[in-house]
């Protein structure tokens, strides 16, 4: 697909000879990382940096009645034991709540729990030693005396009025409840020939960063400054609340950011032991260093995804989709994460059902509830997997119920991709997308028929494969709706700086950050091809509160389409700038001049004119030698935030194909397919290992991965023995297909591809075994799909 | 009797010395007695792989071995690896295809396929991936580091994919 | 997450490892391989006053063909025991096993003599030694003690040792020519302890078992040397038959539950693994399908 371009002139930036856009080209840097040369935060030592553990609630919920800290005091190696109430002088409590998300209340968290613990695994004090292990030994010698209280954890049962509220003040234990209608759907259902109903049971699951979560904090009393090293997708918005809650000014907070050992959403909040840790450090005028514990991971680390939704479908006996209705209920934990809140979920979920299909008659509740168990909030492609899942499993069973195969009825129902402009069910706008020919891309790509007649034959001898589809959008580029209408101090824009150094090299600095999706890259290539020099001329610098332009950061899939077109807009100015220059020392006009292979070159014939190294030479070192009143700025700077379109929306449709063992339940993946549309593509290979991922951690959620509570709400499988993620072992190769329809809010017309993988993997498993199944009469809306599910919907125990 | 006990070993073809504590285990001991950062640490329960380490030419999880347990024995790490120039091949196919996002997980990867290699000079797809089977990775889906692994195994054998 | 402190002595011999554990008993434990021990004392799940590291004692390791016994000395790290051509040759079975269990790096360390003694209900190692009709050769203060495999494992972690006694060696009886195995588990992820495993040792005659050993793990609280192979053994196997001995399998069975499965699904694949392996033994694909009800 192309798409027509209102200034066909811009385009040249993009298209010029030698670009890297839409090139595959090695990331800069791996070899660092290749060869364990990296800094992440838990490799950082400072001089005389102490070591942070912290004593957490055995119990889910609990008074705290005393804390006796005199003999871990007194062990080898501690600095100091804090316990909540004592950093309270240092560290104000706060609230996650925004304002458009309309009734969302919480509750005051500190840093360090206060009279009462909410969650197993809430901090209770902290240990400061010498070594990580020292604290740990006097941490055991922490002696707190608990009242236990009634445990919140069912979330059927959160609202009841016999179940007892967790924070009095709120009055009930109901975070927040929207609810949408549109259209006209009791008569939408009447006209129905069938209506299908199910009710989407999904795991609880966790990011499981192979780096946990680590901070060093380093407050400096003579300068009155706090840096803080943190594995963080927002450094300014740790800024910005690190400041706010220790009663200091932005500018004396420094955030600086280096590798992450992964992030996916998990470490974009601000979390309570993190703040503790900046408090430490300003309260012992030191450096102090945390680095979560894989347990601690499982405990703290946020959780996501706790649903139940019911889901009904109305569909007429030619496949035409009638409605859609839901019913989500989630369960987040104690108090709404901040400052993101963790109503967001929840109200991705009512935005997103139905949203590739025609019909506008759809109605939703959404109730998010407090519940004692640790804190659920966005994670990787926020509530897409539950609204995705949703609907294409509704869509399966009515698709099912009228006997007609999965992709014509998604084929009859999909917006058409001429219909653009349109809104959704649930009133977002799309600006374009491509359903259908991505479906029809997909269902080339695996071969649908012959899949179909292969399956057909194996079933013969009793071997049961199943085919699964899942179509589905993915927000990106979020604007300032996202949350700065809210009232959050997060920077929905971001602001990129380049320059022409002495060498006629360029350092860009961006807000955006790098967690492994590849932004140095990406930034890179846009700079070199814009400004017509190679790669490797071309230095990124990210993640450092002290020097890069201020913005979001790397969240939401919005690092290529809105710094990226920060990166572009900014090497225009100084490519022009460049040639402003060279005009005035080659006595030349700029129109007549371009910049190509790290040159100044004529338009017309090509020839090299002066080098950009020599130009810098003359600009920093001769400037004596320019003509009068040619003052050069070898520097620009340029911010972007999408302002035409909240979000810029992309679609994608995901096949599973795979076996199911009906003796023991097992599910073995043979093959996963992707068609997605991200818009411009700045680097193929970056954009498919981002699906690919995003896929793996989707099919982690579709087969294996769950937070297991007990009854008292103790999680019983926080470690990585228990709580299963993906393995090589067990995942298909993964085919990657394209569809580009850019954006026309941005010159670069790039969108989000990091969380499309994730948002339909698990529906496609998902439609696949209850293919598989289908001979059987049983249908199963639960992930995980594990062997224990599989054999009782199968009655075989 | 918790005291320190010294040890002497050889960590990168280089005579180490120390005295260590006996419950410092091999990763924390590389990590933060010889700054040998590249070995990660992700569990702390022998699950992870991310802390993988060469110990007398086999590779191990250096989380569930005691520095003192290394007495006398060569240890090899990811910047032994790469310094030697051992794995310059699989590092340059790891480049090419992409097969690291964060990075955290990629030199245990790296160790893990080296062992593989070696043993093994043509392994199938399905023999990388049950080798990789103890090697978290949360970033890449696996398939990348896969392809890296088995265009490294071919271009060893002179051949083309 | 960092292990409590401990006191360390590399034992200098048998002998010294044993004077060791005498003396602190309870308090001491004996590292071999490490490759269990490690990860509980990183959790705090143990916090030993001592730790013997037998890893010196090289007099430990190796696998040594005598007559008609092979003798497999505890330190026997599981990647030896892949490797090793006498194995291979005289208890393939126990090959077979070595390979599901966990992963490379952790094979390289881990030791058999380890693995027995720390008697996970569902580690493969356990149960081959039933299976394969193992001795378990302890050393303590009284001397030598040889203890049928299926008299040491008692319980989950716990064996017949005394915390005075170290394990020194196996010895298991050469695997006969014309006999034939089996080793299957499920697990979720490769690598993981299994849900249910069987190690099963065959010798057939005219297709039917003239002998049969079914060695299961993970269905109880120590492996278990399935009675109910005796209902297939000199008997045409029909279906009904293998009913009958699945029905007498269950009765067997005290299965636990866990993250992964309860105890109604751990009977299920119990059945579904001898019914597999029946079929598979025989080669006898009609046995194979389903768990008989």
């Amino acid at each position: 697909m192309t798409s027509e371009r209102e200034n066909p002139q811009t385009l040249s930036a993009l298209d010029r000879p030698n670009s890297y856009i839409g090139k595959t080209v090695p990331r800069p840097n791996l070899d660092r990382l290749m060869q364990g040369r990296g800094l992440y935060v838990s490799d950082i030592e400072l001089p005389r940096m102490a070591h942070a553990v912290f004593l957490r609630s055995p119990h889910a919920h609990a008074r705290i009645v005393g804390i006796e800290t005199s003999a871990a005091k007194q062990m080898p190696g501690v600095i100091a034991v804090v316990s909540g109430r004592e950093l309270s002088t240092v560290v104000t409590p706060w609230v996650g709540v925004l304002s458009h998300l309309k009734g969302l209340k919480s509750a005051p968290q500190s840093a360090i729990a206060v009279d009462r613990v909410c969650w197993q695994g809430e901090a209770v004090a902290a240990v400061v030693a010498a070594s990580r292990a020292q604290a740990e030994d006097a941490a055991e010698h922490v002696l707190v005396k608990y009242e236990e209280l009634h445990a919140v954890t069912d979330m059927r049962t959160a609202l009841d009025p016999a179940t007892p509220v967790i924070h009095a003040s709120l009055g009930d234990n109901l975070a927040f409840e929207r609810i949408h209608d549109a259209g006209a759907v009791d008569l939408a259902f009447a006209e129905s020939d069938e209506v299908v109903e199910a009710e989407f049971v999904f795991g609880r699951h966790t990011g499981v960063t192979l780096e946990p979560r680590a901070v060093v904090a380093d407050w400096n009393a003579a300068e009155a400054r706090l840096t803080i090293y943190q594995g963080t997708q927002a450094p300014h918005m740790v800024q910005n609340i690190a400041a706010l809650h220790l009663c200091l000014k932005e500018s004396q907070v420094r955030v600086v950011c280096k590798d992450v050992g992964g992030s996916f959403g998990i470490k974009v909040h601000i979390y309570a032991d993190e703040m503790a840790t900046y408090a430490l450090s300003k309260l012992l005028r030191r450096p102090v260093k945390f680095v979560a514990d894989r347990v601690e991971s499982f405990n703290t680390d946020i959780h996501a995804r706790d649903h139940r939704c019911k889901g009904k479908i109305g569909v007429k006996r030619d496949g035409t989709i009638m409605a859609f209705e839901i019913d989500d209920l989630t369960g987040i934990g104690p108090y709404s994460m901040y400052p993101r809140t963790s109503a967001i979920e929840a109200n991705q979920v009512v935005n997103l059902v139905g949203g590739p299909y025609v019909t506008g008659n759809y109605r939703a509740r959404a109730r998010v509830v407090f519940q004692n168990k640790n804190v659920m909030c966005q994670y990787r492609a926020v509530g897409h997997p539950i609204a995705c899942s949703v609907t294409e499993g509704l869509v399966d069973l009515a698709a099912m119920k009228i006997a007609m195969d999965p992709v014509e009825i998604r084929r009859r129902n999909l917006i058409a991709d001429d219909a653009y402009p349109c809104a959704s069910p649930s009133g977002l706008r799309f600006e374009r997308l491509s359903h259908h020919a991505a479906l029809a891309k997909l269902v080339q790509m695996m071969d649908y028929d012959a899949l179909r007649a292969e399956q057909a034959a194996l079933r013969v001898k009793n071997i049961h494969r199943g085919i699964g589809i899942a179509s589905f959008i993915e927000v990106t580029n979020p604007s300032a709706a996202f949350y700065g209408v809210g009232g959050a101090k997060i920077s929905s824009q971001d602001g990129v700086a380049v320059r022409l150094d002495a060498q006629g090299s360029v350092i860009c600095q961006t807000s955006i950050t790098e967690q492994g999706q590849g932004s140095e890259s990406l930034t890179a290539q846009i700079v070199g091809s814009v400004l017509g020099v190679s790669m490797d001329r071309v230095r990124v610098m990210l993640g450092d509160t002290d020097n890069t332009p201020y913005g979001g950061g790397t969240w939401a899939s919005r690092g290529a389409g809105i710094g990226g077109e920060a990166a572009l807009q900014a090497t225009k100015v100084l490519r022009k700038n460049v040639l402003d220059v060279a005009s005035a020392i080659l006595q030349s006009v700029p129109g007549e001049l371009d910049i190509v292979n790290n040159a100044v070159v004529n338009v017309v014939d090509g020839a090299p004119r002066i080098d950009l190294s020599e130009l810098a030479r003359i600009v920093y070192f001769r400037p004596d030698t320019l003509p009068p009143g040619v003052q050069p700025e070898l520097m620009a700077t340029r911010h972007f935030v999408p302002r035409e379109y909240p979000f810029a929306f992309t679609n994608g449709v995901q096949a599973s194909w795979l076996e199911l063992d009906l003796d023991t339940g097992f599910v073995k993946l043979l093959k996963h397919w992707v068609v997605e549309d991200c818009g411009t593509i700045i680097n193929p290979q970056l954009v498919d290992e981002q699906i690919r991922g995003g896929v793996v951690q989707g099919l982690g959620a579709a087969l294996f991965e769950k937070c297991v509570y007990d009854e008292r709400g103790q999680l019983t499988n926080a470690n990585m023995a228990d709580y299963l993620v993906p393995m090589s072992g067990e995942m298909p190769d993964i085919d990657v297909g394209h569809v580009v329809s850019p954006t026309l809010e941005s010159e670069l017309g790039a969108k989000g591809a990091g969380e499309a993988g994730t948002a339909g993997a698990a529906a496609a498993v998902t439609n696949a075994v209850n293919d598989a199944l289908r001979p059987f009469g049983t249908i199963i809306t639960e992930i995980p799909l594990t062997p224990q599910v599989i054999l009782t919907a199968l009655r075989r125990i | 009797m918790t005291a320190t006990v010294a040890i002497a070993l050889s960590v990168n073809g280089e005579l180490v010395e120390a005295n260590v504590l006996p419950r410092l285990n091999l990763a924390d001991f590389l990590r933060e007695h010889l700054k040998l950062t590249g070995t990660h640490v992700g569990c702390e329960h022998g699950v992870c792989g991310a802390c993988t380490v060469r110990v007398n030419g086999d590779i191990v999880r250096s989380c569930l071995m005691l520095a003192v347990q290394t007495q006398n024995a060569a240890i090899e790490t990811i910047e032994g690896l790469s310094d030697s120039g051992e794995i310059a091949d699989l590092q340059s196919a790891f480049r090419e295809r992409n097969a690291l996002q964060c990075g955290f997980c990629t030199p245990g990867m790296l160790m893990a396929a080296q062992d593989l290699l070696k043993q093994s000079p043509c392994p199938d797809r399905e023999r990388i991936r049950e080798h990789l089977s103890g090697n978290y990775c949360r970033c890449t889906g696996y398939q990348a580091i896969v392809d890296a692994i088995e265009s490294t195994a071919w271009a060893r054998r002179g051949r083309r994919p | 997450m960092k292990a409590s402190a401990f006191a360390y002595a590399r034992a200098t011999s048998v002998a010294n490892a044993l004077e060791m554990l005498t003396t602190y008993g309870e308090r001491a434990k004996v590292l071999s391989g490490g490759q269990s021990l490690l990860p509980a004392m990183n959790l705090r799940l143990v916090a030993p006053e001592l730790i013997v590291d037998i890893g010196e004692l090289t007099e430990l390791r190796g696998v040594a063909v005598k007559g008609e016994v092979l003798t497999i000395g505890a330190l026997t790290r599981h990647a030896d025991l892949l490797k090793s051509r006498e194995v291979a040759a005289h208890a393939p079975l126990l090959k077979d096993a070595v390979a599901h269990i966990a992963h490379p790096a952790i094979r390289n360390r881990g030791t058999i003599g380890g693995s027995l003694a720390h008697a996970d209900p569902a580690s493969e190692l356990p149960a081959c030694m039933l299976t394969l009709g193992a001795t378990i050769i302890a050393r303590g203060p009284g001397g030598e003690r040889r203890i049928a495999a299926n008299e040491f494992f008692v319980g989950i972690y716990e064996t017949a040792l005394t915390p005075q006694e170290l394990l020194v060696a196996v010895e298991l009886p050469v695997t006969p020519k014309n006999s034939t195995h089996f080793f299957h588990e499920f697990a979720r992820r490769h690598g993981d302890y299994a849900i249910v495993g069987l190690a099963a040792q065959a010798s057939i005659r005219d297709g039917r078992f003239a002998d049969l050993r079914l060695g299961f793990f993970a269905v109880g609280d120590r492996p278990l040397l399935a009675e109910s192979a005796s209902k297939l053994v000199d008997v045409a196997i029909t279906p009904a038959v293998l009913i009958e001995a699945a029905s007498a399998l269950d009765d067997e069975l005290d299965p636990l539950e866990d993250q992964q499965a309860t105890p109604a699904m751990r009977r299920h694949l119990a059945k579904v693994l001898l019914a597999r392996c029946v079929s598979l033994l025989l080669a006898r694909p009609d046995l194979g399908a389903g768990a008989p009800a």
